[in-house]
């Protein structure tokens, strides 16, 4: 049996459902458990989680995709870069297919933009020592899991000595979001399934203020099925006995004081900044930008570019679906206009939206 | 979105190439309304039965664990033939070289394309070479096309799978995809897994002994085995409906999938495929299939459960439901 195979054992999952299943029986009300990570995402619809809940819990996904959370601006900005002669856009792949105002760097690439999709930045940064005659750009996204791999690429850079490497930086983080969700009173939220990969760096302490200030139960989550359904069955438990205190499911990986060491390298290579959010909108202090000592890596003060007119789509409900107030399903767009092919929204872009999953797995 | 340009995804293999069939080529070449694809079309020549198919390769890179392009186009275009149950009897070959190409690379690929020939049973009899200026091709591109004989009278093609068909495959599944992406420059994983590529018509012999029990065969390619069970399902009208438990995969595959955040079900296969059997067969196919080295690993890994709707739907490992879809576009690696 392997490592991973034990966390997706058959009995053991029924065992938890079941479990739960006792725990909430004969409720009037639904408990809502809202997840804002991307992979809980995908996981709960690979694995076809919610077929095992009782409809006495329901689990809602949140604005957990770091390609979905990314304005127009930011995709009409490296849309604009893509399009410069000497300019070499690395990107995760994810990233090609998002549609900004009037296009995509997927048809960008098709009309020969020079687009390379990496598996890591550091890729990114061999890429510009191999094309001393280039500019390249590497796309910054997603969440404190990824920002420290952005800043070592960074660090690399410069300790090679590079002048033809940037970085787009549009990095998010994770608490304020939340925050804005839990004041939400259209919004019913009876706990949070806590990121995994996102709290093993910035640890469980940051949930906390969460719990005091919303009362809303906190549980750290892995993403295997049997760390999900435990993961709920906590916030069950609290949700029924009037608690909200932070909990650590996923304990073989998350501490309460996170990483220390890619902690201190984001508070060097990288600054707060007040970020726009895909349908959310600008939220105090919930992103990083690259810092000054660093501005020579950044892409947006670097290499000054003529970025379209924003546009908006009409009747996309990302925004509505990322606070988790509409699902997929009810979205008019869903599975008609909006599809993995050609896609409207964020949502439906990345492997990890929510659209995307609801459409591959949910249908 | 400008829907005006073909992008890469037009030819994963996945629903973006369906739609760019069904919308603008076969509507443009064909006059006959084509129900669905198969891999071969079958000819009726003056009373002769004929299996006819063509397939292009343009693998990158062209070196990769467990084989190269020449190879690849080899077993690709016999594998076609073989999953309409005809017997592979001669290929064509068409090169399309770029200026600089090296002779020695050549010379590999054209000796592992002759052992393939060799293996499968079937003569190259006619060929072509074009070499286009640097930059304008890549390295080597490689059309082969291919007739076999159509031996029996039975109906084997992707409309025929009926309810309570058993669904097997060959072996461990997306071991080509994940080989090949190994490989490819950038991404130094040393995942150990080899290619599959494989010719396929000896087992298929095998399988035609199940005569009418026999009612699809087809192999997993671009796309991988959701998006061809998807295909199935929607040609024959059914749901199916698979046991993610029982599907058989590497756990190299697994390994590698899980980092990139792919998904096994959509990874391509070379040496796979999938056979419908009606249920009273099944074990005796499952038989066949394991006496032939192509075939040890081979497994039941679902059944076609209902009449209607075209769905592919899966019970997960953990005894959960979820629906299958295409590939949508190419399959790209997460962020995280």
């Amino acid at each position: 049996m392997n490592y991973s195979d034990v966390f997706r054992d058959k009995e053991l999952v029924q065992g938890l459902a079941k479990r739960i299943a006792e725990l909430t029986r004969g409720r009037t009300e639904p408990l809502v458990f809202m997840e804002v990570c991307g992979t809980h995402t995908n996981a709960i619809y690979q694995f076809g989680l919610r077929s095992l809940l009782p409809p006495e819990v329901r689990l809602i996904s949140g604005p957990g995709c770091p390609v979905c959370v990314t304005p127009n601006s930011y995709l009409d900005c490296a849309v604009a870069l893509c399009r410069l002669p000497d300019v070499i856009i690395a990107s995760f792949g994810d990233m090609l297919r998002v549609p900004g105002s009037s296009s995509s760097l997927m048809e960008e690439r098709a009309k020969g933009a020079d687009i390379r999709v990496v598996y890591s930045p550091l890729d990114a940064v061999q890429l510009a020592a191999k094309n001393p005659d280039k500019r390249v750009v590497f796309l910054g996204v997603g969440f404190e899991t990824t920002a420290p791999t952005i800043a070592g690429s960074i660090l690399a850079a410069k300790a090679q000595g590079l002048s033809n490497y940037f970085v787009l930086a549009s990095h998010k983080t994770m608490p304020q979001p939340m925050a804005i969700l839990s004041a939400d009173p259209e919004l019913q939220v009876d706990g949070y399934i806590c990121p995994a990969h996102v709290s093993a760096i910035i640890g469980a302490d940051a949930y906390r203020f969460l719990c005091e200030e919303y009362k809303v139960p906190c549980v750290v989550t892995g993403f295997e099925p049997t760390d999900v359904l435990q993961g709920v069955e906590m916030l069950v438990r609290q949700a029924i006995a009037g608690e909200s205190k932070v909990e650590i499911q996923y304990s073989r990986v998350v501490r309460w004081e996170g990483n220390a060491k890619a902690q201190a390298m984001l508070a060097d290579v990288f600054t707060p900044f007040d970020a726009p959010w895909r349908g959310i909108g600008v939220l105090p202090g919930s992103g990083l930008r690259i810092a000054d000592k660093y501005a020579e890596f950044d892409a947006e003060l670097a290499i000054p570019v003529q970025v379209e007119e924003l546009k908006e789509h009409k009747g996309c409900l990302c925004g509505e679906i990322l606070k988790g107030k509409v699902a997929p399903f009810d979205c008019p767009l869903f599975g008609g206009k909006c599809t993995p092919e050609s896609p409207v929204g964020a949502c439906m872009v990345s492997s990890e939206g929510t659209c995307a999953a609801a459409y591959k797995y949910g249908r | 979105m400008n829907n005006d340009l073909i992008l890469l995804g037009h030819g994963s293999g996945g629903r973006l190439s369906h739609q760019l069939l069904d919308d603008l080529i076969i509507p443009q070449l064909s006059s006959v309304p084509v129900k669905g694809q198969n891999d071969a079309a079958l000819l009726n020549i003056g009373g002769v039965k004929l299996a006819f198919s063509t397939d292009s390769y343009v693998v990158d890179p062209i070196f990769f664990p467990g084989g190269n392009i020449g190879d690849l186009a080899i077993n690709g275009t016999v594998n076609d033939l073989a999953m309409m149950g005809a017997r592979p009897l001669c290929l064509s070959v068409g090169f399309i070289l770029e200026e600089g190409f090296s002779k020695e690379e050549l010379s590999r690929i054209l000796a592992s394309m002759r052992q393939a020939a060799d293996a499968a049973g079937v003569a190259i009899v006619t060929g072509d070479t074009k070499v286009v200026p640097k930059g304008k091709g890549d390295r080597i591109f490689i059309n082969t096309s291919g007739i076999g004989a159509l031996e029996h009278n039975l109906q084997i093609d992707g409309a025929s799978a009926r309810v309570g068909d058993k669904i097997i495959v060959n072996g461990c599944i997306g071991d080509h995809g994940i080989a090949v992406l190994s490989a490819r420059e950038g991404l130094e994983i040393d995942s150990g897994i080899k290619s599959d590529s494989a010719p396929l018509n000896g087992l298929v012999t095998g399988l035609l002994t199940l005569g009418p029990a026999l009612h699809v065969l087809r192999d997993p390619t671009r796309g991988g085995v959701a998006t061809t069970l998807k295909e199935i399902a929607l040609q024959s009208g059914v749901t199916v409906t698979l046991n993610e438990e029982s599907l058989p995969i590497n756990p190299g595959v697994k390994g590698v999938c899980s980092i990139l955040g792919l998904d096994p079900l959509y990874v391509a296969n070379e040496g796979k495929l999938l056979a419908m059997v009606a249920p009273e067969r099944a074990d005796e196919a499952l038989e066949i299939m394991r006496r032939h080295p192509l075939g040890r690993d081979a497994a039941v890994i679902g059944e076609v459960t209902e009449t209607s709707a075209g769905k592919v739907q899966m019970e997960t490992l953990v005894g959960g439901m979820r629906g299958v879809e295409m590939l949508a576009g190419e399959q790209l690696p997460r962020i995280c």
